[in-house]
């Protein structure tokens, strides 16, 4: 077009990206790829080719990672890590810097190919994926630098297995990576077999920072190769992100391996605007939601839902928003959608789109590339939550849209998925977002603004969209361990029955379920002996249809978690009164049960009462955190409690052990399931007695006791358990892990070893870290 | 991808125009001026973002700049202004750009969109600017603090009509918006609208001094329902003159009274905008909040004085290929 005619439409015109540097970068390698294993390139093996979704044009080839190349690199990985943890933390915040600048350095290099080979735009990979994984290397070489000062106690897990997307190559191995190498492990990872690029072009960064050879090793392939690095003996943490059904298979296979697991997956967000909302900035909020990479983000607010009186006319002014946007190459800085992944991603969002029925369904009528990867930018509008397309991730640029009347009904949508990874709302009305952000089920939660993101704050989900966060000291923390390991438990020792020396009114202890003693579904009890043989008392079974019980009457103590810190505190403080009234009554039962001298009973009375006090002390002290995120504003991490939380106690200590469990959880508004240990459920049972007479409202904790093998499965599995703890001496710690898999509940067993239950290193935060999610609310502000 | 209509624009190119159907107005609606809000945070965002997201090249960066020249004001406000600086201020409005870059460019007949002056050199450039079809704006209403006499400020609208304005330039009360007293600012914009005659009027709401975006969605609101034609950010006197964020609230709000009334109401950012690159943000922002539409002078204009001198550079180096020196452009 001619100077003239362009001053009378008044179009944007071509603005490509040169890319010829990223081309010579590949032409460098020749074209073909080895992995990067001990600080050199492979020779490339069976490979497959990686293409530019915007032209179908093959970029290069990538190897196929075999069994032995995992081995080779899991090997390099585990050489590597005896120095490397060694290091000062300063030393290790030296090379973490040097990645950073790095990566500063080459970074339009790293956003061209990223664009390449994921076929987001330029503009995203330049102004976003870059500079943000650039910042998390920078973070973290401060958190490698405050490690030892700061988290004592702790130490590396050893080798970590980090498998990642493709929708944030180079930005997810920067989250993976980063905090790993911070906290002192060295890693294999896994990039997704269509965009390996930049994760090889990072390779390169590595050898040029000098970074010690085998601290980081990468190994390219499809998810056979992700499955070999999962599965590898050596392996002592495994991080997935990426869909919610491979992160419940790794959950599965990873179960009783003692290694380690944060699972980033799925979700369907919710995205609510209150008619209060400054509308137009709650539109383009959108087009950062959704149309951001394409959808294709896990947290991308993918369910929209409006206030319904003005529905209408958010509807319609959405739609000539998304007549604006424009797709095409997505090296073209001109462009706000890019290229879909691949043909298979396309076909999938293609076929849920089409398969949907229900409701009204808009694509934007603008000009889409003829050629390559490309999907509309799509709304949906008036679905219902029965609709599968509500509650199924489509992770394309696919929007759908419902209605709420009022704030309580759009929690109560918001909430109802299987997903809790982020959550966005729009209103001018502080009471209401600041009312309405900690009731959503979800890591994240954005006021005013979407899909913010910083190496400062936490970001992971709750349900079905994994556990774990990343980013911040909590994200460090998922790459440590305590120092001390703990001592291997011994098996539950029931005592035979000696001759008949029963004295006394018969007591049987029931469970303890929603504040009521209970007897056993199953009708069916055993009789407690004393270590020489007299029978003490008889406790009851408990089977599946118990643990239901328990279950049901814990979620119905909801407001539990709502009461103050204060109110906590002080209940548990009363539970320590009337346990300290009757001291001597609980130290003889632990004497009775174990044969221990009766200065060792009356010990573990006292320290339960100071591990009461210590909780109730806590319960208003384990303060969430302002993060430094750099934006006017807030990014407050908030410790919400997990939930409903199911606890086999240990046997160890019959009295202390379940009081360390219920406390910390109690503390934190949580409500418990207690499995008492099984040699001396007896005090367990007692402690019922105590408190009910100490004001704690019913269901928050619940007292079961039977056989922890029987009971590990049906509590693991259950769907409306948020998290299961294990300090069993039976050998179900693969069990539970295993059983979680299907909802993806947090788990924390003992993997056949326990803390002293009677020191004090096992008081503190481990517990209330396990006993809370670091909920992030981002509140960007300014008039 | 354009759908608009161009039913105003009917000479040829680069000629402006000041023939858009005027805004008629309408009867106060407080519930929708009440109900307006503006995210500051939010809209800050999508003024940072949109200068990575939208950017013109080559040819269309030469094109889009002369089309940023045609929506100049080309302003002189200063208290030492003389008939003789005026005239000169004319000389370049009628030429703003050199005339081989411009016969390069394909666009001869290239002028600025209008000259804004005060009232006392409003005769020295209508005779100046006689026959070029260029439009003379004046300041009006006792620019710049709008505190003088009310009925002297009505007049001297008036005074500036019948020395030949066809824009006036008016600044509203700032005390009217900072006390919520929407009423009387609805009553003054009518007023002043009504001394304009056939004269369109560009109401200066004076953003930096109106304390908060929601203050600047209210007052946008406010005067066009009392009937302005243009709707201007600054008088280039305030600390803060015309921004991205008040710019974006301010064309909301004109996309919002279109869609309700159906009336296009014009944009006039000024003050501060002196880089080509900038006028390009600012073109590109009205396409993608406004349209197509508002890329023109008739309902789009930059107030600005040294913005010219920049774009006459950047157009050369487009033209030669070579990096160009001011003293190589004419002077205003």
């Amino acid at each position: 077009m001619t100077i003239p005619e362009i001053f009378e439409t008044m179009e944007y015109g071509p603005a490509m990206e040169d890319a010829s540097e990223a081309h010579a970068w590949i032409a460098k390698h020749e074209g073909r790829f080895g992995h990067f294993i001990g600080g050199a390139f492979t020779a490339a093996g069976e490979s497959f080719a990686t293409r530019n979704p915007a032209t179908g044009e093959d970029l290069a080839h990538i190897t196929q990672g075999t069994q032995a190349d995992v081995n080779a690199a899991v090997d390099a990985a585990a050489k590597a890590f005896p120095r490397w943890s060694k290091l000062s933390g300063h030393q290790r915040a030296r090379h973490l810097y040097a990645l950073a600048r790095l990566l500063q350095k080459h970074s339009r290099l790293f956003a061209v190919l990223e664009t390449m080979d994921n076929g987001k735009p330029i503009r995203e990979s330049r102004d976003i994926d870059i500079p943000l994984a650039q910042r998390h290397f920078y973070y973290h070489a401060g958190l490698a630098q405050l490690r030892d000062s700061e988290l004592p106690g702790h130490q590396p897990l050893g080798v970590c297995g980090q498998v990642i997307p493709w929708n944030f190559p180079l930005l997810m191995l920067a989250w993976k990576v980063a905090p790993a190498l911070a906290a002192g492990n060295t890693v294999v990872l896994k990039p997704a077999e269509y965009t390996s690029l930049t994760a090889l072009l990072f390779a390169d960064i590595c050898r040029e920072a000098g970074l010690p050879k085998g601290v980081v090793n990468i190994v390219t392939g499809d998810g056979a190769t992700g499955a070999a690095l999962v599965d590898h003996p050596g392996v002592a943490k495994v991080a997935f992100t990426g869909s919610t059904e491979v992160g419940g298979k790794i959950r599965e296979a990873t179960a009783g391996s003692g290694k380690a697991l944060t699972l980033e997956l799925g979700g369907k967000s919710p995205y609510i605007v209150f008619d209060d909302a400054d509308i137009d900035s709650a539109i383009e909020g959108l087009v950062d939601a959704i149309w951001f990479n394409q959808g294709q983000v896990c947290c991308a607010g993918s369910r929209l839902l409006v206030q319904e009186n003005i529905a209408e006319d958010f509807h319609a002014r959405l739609k000539a928003r998304m007549a604006n946007l424009r797709a095409g190459d997505p090296l073209d800085k001109c462009i706000d959608i890019g290229a879909v992944v691949d043909p298979v991603q396309h076909a999938q969002i293609s076929r849920m789109v089409s398969e949907n029925t229900a409701g009204e369904t808009y694509h934007a009528p603008i000009d889409m590339p003829s050629t390559g990867c490309f999907y509309p930018p799509t709304l949906i509008t008036g679905l219902e939550p029965a609709d599968r397309l509500m509650q199924e991730e489509i992770f394309g640029p696919v929007l759908v849209s419902s209605t709420f009347r009022t704030p309580g009904e759009a929690v109560a949508l918001a909430n109802n998925t299987r997903y809790g990874l982020a959550a966005t709302l729009w209103t001018e009305n502080v009471n209401l977002a600041l009312d309405v952000a900690p009731t959503l089920a979800a890591g994240v939660v954005w006021v005013n603004a979407t899909n913010l993101f910083d190496a400062a704050a936490g970001f992971g989900g709750v349900r079905e969209s994994g556990f774990g966060r990343e980013g911040g000291w909590e994200g460090l923390l998922a790459y440590l361990k305590p120092a001390d390991a703990g001592k291997p438990v011994k098996p539950a020792k029931v005592h035979a029955p000696g001759e008949a020396d029963f004295e006394g009114i018969d007591r049987t202890a029931k469970f303890y379920v929603g504040g009521k003693q209970a007897r056993p579904d199953g009708g069916y009890s055993r009789p407690v002996h004393g270590h020489r043989g007299a029978l003490l008392g008889h406790v009851g079974i408990a089977n599946r249809k118990d643990i239901r019980n328990a279950v049901e009457a814990a979620q119905k103590a909801a407001g539990w978690g709502k009461t103050t810190g204060h109110l906590r505190a002080q209940i548990l403080y009363y539970i320590a009164e009337n346990l300290g009234a009757r001291a001597g009554e609980f130290a003889d039962r632990i004497r009775a049960q174990t044969g221990r001298s009766a200065a060792s009973a009356r010990e573990e009375v006292e320290i339960a009462l100071s591990r009461l006090f210590s909780y109730a002390a806590w319960a208003d002290k384990f303060d969430g955190a302002a993060k430094s995120v750099p934006i006017r504003g807030v990014a407050l991490a908030m410790n919400e409690p997990v939930g409903v939380i199911g606890a086999f106690c240990p046997e160890e200590a019959p009295l202390l052990g379940p009081v360390s469990l219920l406390a910390p959880a109690v503390a934190m508004g949580n409500r418990i399931v207690l499995v008492a240990g099984e040699s001396a459920p007896l005090s367990a049972t007692d402690l019922y007695q105590v408190l009910d007479t100490s004001d704690v409202p019913g269901g928050v904790v619940n007292i079961l006791t039977g056989s922890h093998s029987e009971l590990a499965k049906p509590l693991a599995t259950h769907m409306d358990v948020d998290a299961v703890w294990s300090f069993s001496s039976a050998d179900i710690s693969g069990v539970i892990e295993a059983g979680s898999a299907g909802s993806l509940k947090r788990t924390w067993v003992n993997n056949g070893r326990n803390p002293d239950w009677f020191g004090a290193t096992v008081e503190g935060k481990a517990f209330l870290r396990a006993a809370t999610e670091v909920k992030t609310i981002w509140v960007p502000y300014g008039e | 991808m354009t759908q608009t209509t161009l039913e105003t624009t009917t000479v040829a190119a680069g000629l402006p125009q000041v023939s858009h159907p005027r805004n008629p107005g309408m009867a106060l609606d407080m519930d929708w001026v009440m109900g307006a809000q503006a995210n500051t945070s939010a809209i800050e965002r999508r003024c940072a973002t949109l200068p990575g997201r939208r950017t013109v090249k080559k040819e269309y960066q030469a094109a889009w700049l002369a089309r940023a020249i045609s929506c100049i004001d080309l302003t002189t406000l200063a208290g030492d202004d003389t008939p003789g600086r005026v005239k000169r201020l004319c000389a370049k409005a009628m030429q703003p750009v050199r005339a081989d870059l411009l016969e390069a460019l394909g666009l001869p007949d290239l002028t600025t969109g209008a000259v804004c002056v005060y009232h006392e050199m409003v005769p020295y450039a209508v005779e100046a600017l006689a026959g070029s079809g260029i439009p003379v704006a004046a300041v009006s209403t006792g620019f710049p603090a709008g505190l003088s006499p009310y009925p002297l400020r009505v007049k001297e609208i008036e005074e500036s009509v019948k020395a030949g304005a066809e824009e006036i330039d008016i600044v509203i009360s700032r005390r009217h918006v900072l006390t919520g007293n929407w009423q009387a600012l609805y009553e003054e914009m009518k007023d002043f609208r009504a001394a304009c005659g056939e004269a369109h009027v560009k109401a200066i709401l004076a953003t930096g001094e109106l304390g908060t975006l929601r203050n600047v969605a209210r007052a946008s609101l406010v005067c066009m329902m009392a009937g302005a034609d243009f709707i201007k950010t600054s008088t280039g006197k305030e600390s803060v003159n015309a921004t991205l964020p008040v710019s974006l609230v301010m064309i909301r709000a004109i996309r919002a009274y279109q869609q309700v009334t159906g009336t296009r109401v014009g944009y006039k950012p000024a003050g501060g905008i002196s880089k080509a690159k900038d006028s390009l943000v600012y073109l590109s922002l009205m396409k993608e909040e406004l349209g197509d539409r508002w890329l023109r002078p008739d309902l789009f204009r930059f107030g600005a004085s040294s913005l010219l001198g920049d774009i006459e550079r950047q157009l050369e180096h487009h033209v030669s290929g070579a990096y160009s020196a001011s003293w190589r452009h004419a002077m205003a």
